[in-house]
């Protein structure tokens, strides 16, 4: 009863050709992981704006350095980033209107909200926090709910 | 022989002899049969056959555009690798550098001139191309595979642009390079709105595969610049390659197989020819398929010098377009990149402002569903229209020349009234501020209009019953909806992406 039999030398030369394939697999998979580094370059995105006192109640900062506004109002403090949702270009404030942006034309309301446009969600508020040394400190990174004012 | 006078009467020989052994052939031809061997012992010219066919070298069924794409690659190739030698892909110096080939370089700006005009005119030849393809169905069988070829060819085409023209890092480099990130980041759009990102962002992976880091800088530019001047020139050369093998391979250009051939000329008399009993013999040792060469030699003619005569004057017209663009008109170069403010508007160059526009309904669907459902469906076009008539002939015949022109009409109209309509009233949006933006991406003028358009297509098939027609019906309505987007991108769009008729009423800022 000798079926179709399977030779020693078959054996061995699938065995080397397979060990072949899957070395060159993993070490391919491997090359692939070459795009993305273990850490992500970028630059430092914590900013320092010096003496809360200096922004006086009712003003607005464009802080160009970090891509946001800076609001004092009665409530107190808050950042709002002027990156657009949409696709990263920067928006513009005005006063009254809200922001609007240069590239696809979308708008949000003065506490960020779309309003119309293409832009998927709302501008995100910043985390503000007092530094050791006193000074008003946005991190670009970090989002707070809408309406989360900062009180020095 | 005393080996002094041997030695002078072999250095008095030698320039003879290098030319004899250059020349696989040993002297230029002379005779018809000399110069088809000659073709065929030489590597450059052994790419194409012997004999081309007449139709192939007729202007009005090629426009010569196959050849310009060439051409205009080996310029593109050649004054890049120039441009190559001053410019530095730094962010801090890429764009001092761009100043130096313009002010400094002795023909820098020369150079870099013929270097965009070039790509502009292989970004036009490259969709022209591919209408002609299209419309004298020259994707059928065997063609199929090198439609694929072509299409990826039309992606780097794009590819290889877009990598070009943010290398300067001007204010036009630095925000193509961030709305192209966030095209690529889009599809959170869609996780973000089914609240899948934390297990599955593949927009962050996109995004950081192209950049390098979370926010445009160095990496990125460097990324681009490899691409630009490695990955995509290696791989295009490599696919136009092939390209031209299966050109040759699956018969030649195409020709109306169904014609009458016309008659054979030798020194302009008329002579007899009868189809070949016995040919190729090698060819016929070798297994598999072998190249379709139809009825050859009736209406063919040896490709030198006929064919070579062709290609020159197609060389020598894309050179003295390109040179006289490059001289009279410089390169585009904006403000040096200003990472806090774009341009208002900031708009892309002209061949990317019809997805300009659909980018500005939604990320998403603009920039990366509907993109990619086109090309899908072209890819799809020959694996569905399988039928061999109307090869080699403009829109198959006089029934494919009037859809064309019907859905021409409705493709213009359709996509002027949408774009009329939503300048009009505005968009979900406008009208419900606080709709969900899953709706937003499903419902946009970008899908209504590639619903509008499949849907015309599907009715031709209905009417007419064939799928070349439907084909013709829905390659023609999306080329009008890209010249009526791209108009709209260039022309009527202003500051903070409005409605304006000409960019004269923009308002002064």
């Amino acid at each position: 009863m000798h079926e179709q039999e399977t030779k020693r030398r078959d054996v061995l030369g699938l065995a080397a050709l397979w060990s072949f394939v899957s070395a060159i697999g993993v070490a391919l998979a491997g090359v692939a992981r070459l795009p993305k580094p273990a850490v992500l370059p970028g630059p430092l995105r914590v900013f320092k704006l010096g003496d809360p006192a200096q922004f006086a109640v009712g003003s607005v900062a464009r802080i160009d350095e970090g891509n946001f506004f800076l609001f004092r109002g009665e409530r107190g403090f808050h950042a709002i980033s002027s990156v657009c949702t949409h696709l990263g270009c920067i928006v513009a404030h005005t006063e009254d209107e809200g922001f609007s942006c240069p590239c696809h034309g979308s708008r949000f309301t003065a506490d960020g909200a779309v309003i119309a446009g293409p832009a998927p969600s709302a501008l995100p508020w910043l985390e503000l926090a007092l530094a050791p040394d006193g000074q008003l400190q946005v991190n670009a990174e970090s989002h707070v709910p809408k309406g989360a004012y900062f009180q020095v | 022989m005393p080996p002094t006078k041997e030695f002078l009467e072999n250095l008095k020989k030698t320039p003879e002899r290098l030319r004899e052994s250059a020349l696989r052939v040993g002297k230029l031809p002379e005779t018809d049969r000399e110069r088809s061997q000659s073709t065929f012992h030489n590597l450059f010219l052994h790419v194409q056959s012997v004999r081309t066919h007449r139709n192939s070298l007729r202007f009005a069924y090629t426009f010569g555009l196959g050849l310009i794409l060439t051409a205009s690659f080996v310029v593109l190739t050649i004054t890049g690798i120039l441009v190559m030698v001053y410019y530095k892909p730094s962010t801090d110096l890429a764009y001092q550098s761009v100043k130096d080939i313009h002010f400094v370089v002795p023909a820098g700006r020369f150079i870099r001139n013929i270097h965009r005009w070039a790509a502009h005119v292989m970004v036009v030849a490259v969709f022209l191309h591919m209408a002609r393809v299209f419309y004298t169905g020259s994707y059928k069988k065997p063609r199929e595979f090198n439609w694929l070829v072509g299409l990826a060819l039309l992606v780097l085409t794009l590819a290889l642009s877009f990598t070009g023209y943010l290398l300067p890092w001007d204010q036009l480099a630095f925000w193509a390079v961030t709305i192209g990130a966030n095209i690529a980041s889009s599809p959170r759009e869609v996780t973000e709105a089914l609240g899948i990102t934390r297990w599955f962002d593949i927009g962050a992976f996109q995004k950081q595969l192209l950049l390098g880091a979370n926010h445009v800088g160095q990496e990125a530019l460097i990324r681009f610049y490899v691409l630009h001047v490695a990955v995509l020139p290696l791989l295009t050369a490599i696919l136009m390659g092939v390209h031209f093998w299966r050109v040759r391979k699956d018969g030649g250009l195409s020709r109306d197989v169904t014609a009458e051939p016309p008659p054979a000329l030798i020194r302009g008399r008329e002579v007899q020819v009868f189809p070949p009993t016995k040919t190729y013999g090698l060819m016929a040792v070798v297994r598999g398929r072998t190249p379709v060469v139809g009825r050859a030699p009736e209406g063919s003619v040896p490709s030198w010098p006929h064919l070579l005569w062709a290609e020159l004057a197609v060389f020598a017209f894309t050179i003295a377009l390109t040179l006289a663009l490059g001289y009279w008109f410089d390169a585009p170069l904006k403000e040096m990149a200003n990472p806090a403010i774009p341009e208002n508007p900031a708009k892309a160059p002209w061949y990317f402002l019809g997805l300009q526009e659909l980018v500005s309904y939604s990320a998403f669907m603009g920039g990366v569903a509907i993109p990619m459902i086109v090309l899908i469906g072209l890819g799809l076009i020959p694996y569905l229209d399988r039928d061999p008539r109307g090869v080699g002939k403009w829109f198959g015949g006089p029934e494919g020349r009037r859809i064309f022109w019907v859905s021409l009409v409705v493709g213009l109209i359709s996509v002027v009234a949408l774009l009329a309509f939503t300048v009009q009233f505005g968009w979900l949006r406008n009208w419900f501020p606080s709709i969900a933006q899953l709706a937003i991406i499903a419902l946009n003028p970008g899908t209504v209009i590639v619903a509008i358009y499949v849907a015309w297509s599907l009715w031709t098939l209905h009417r007419t019953g064939s799928i070349r027609m439907s084909a013709i019906a829905l390659f023609t309505c999306f080329l009008a909806g890209f010249i009526v987007l791209t108009a709209m991108g260039s022309v009527f769009r202003g500051p903070n992406w409005q409605f304006y008729w000409w960019p004269s009423q923009w308002p002064v800022h």
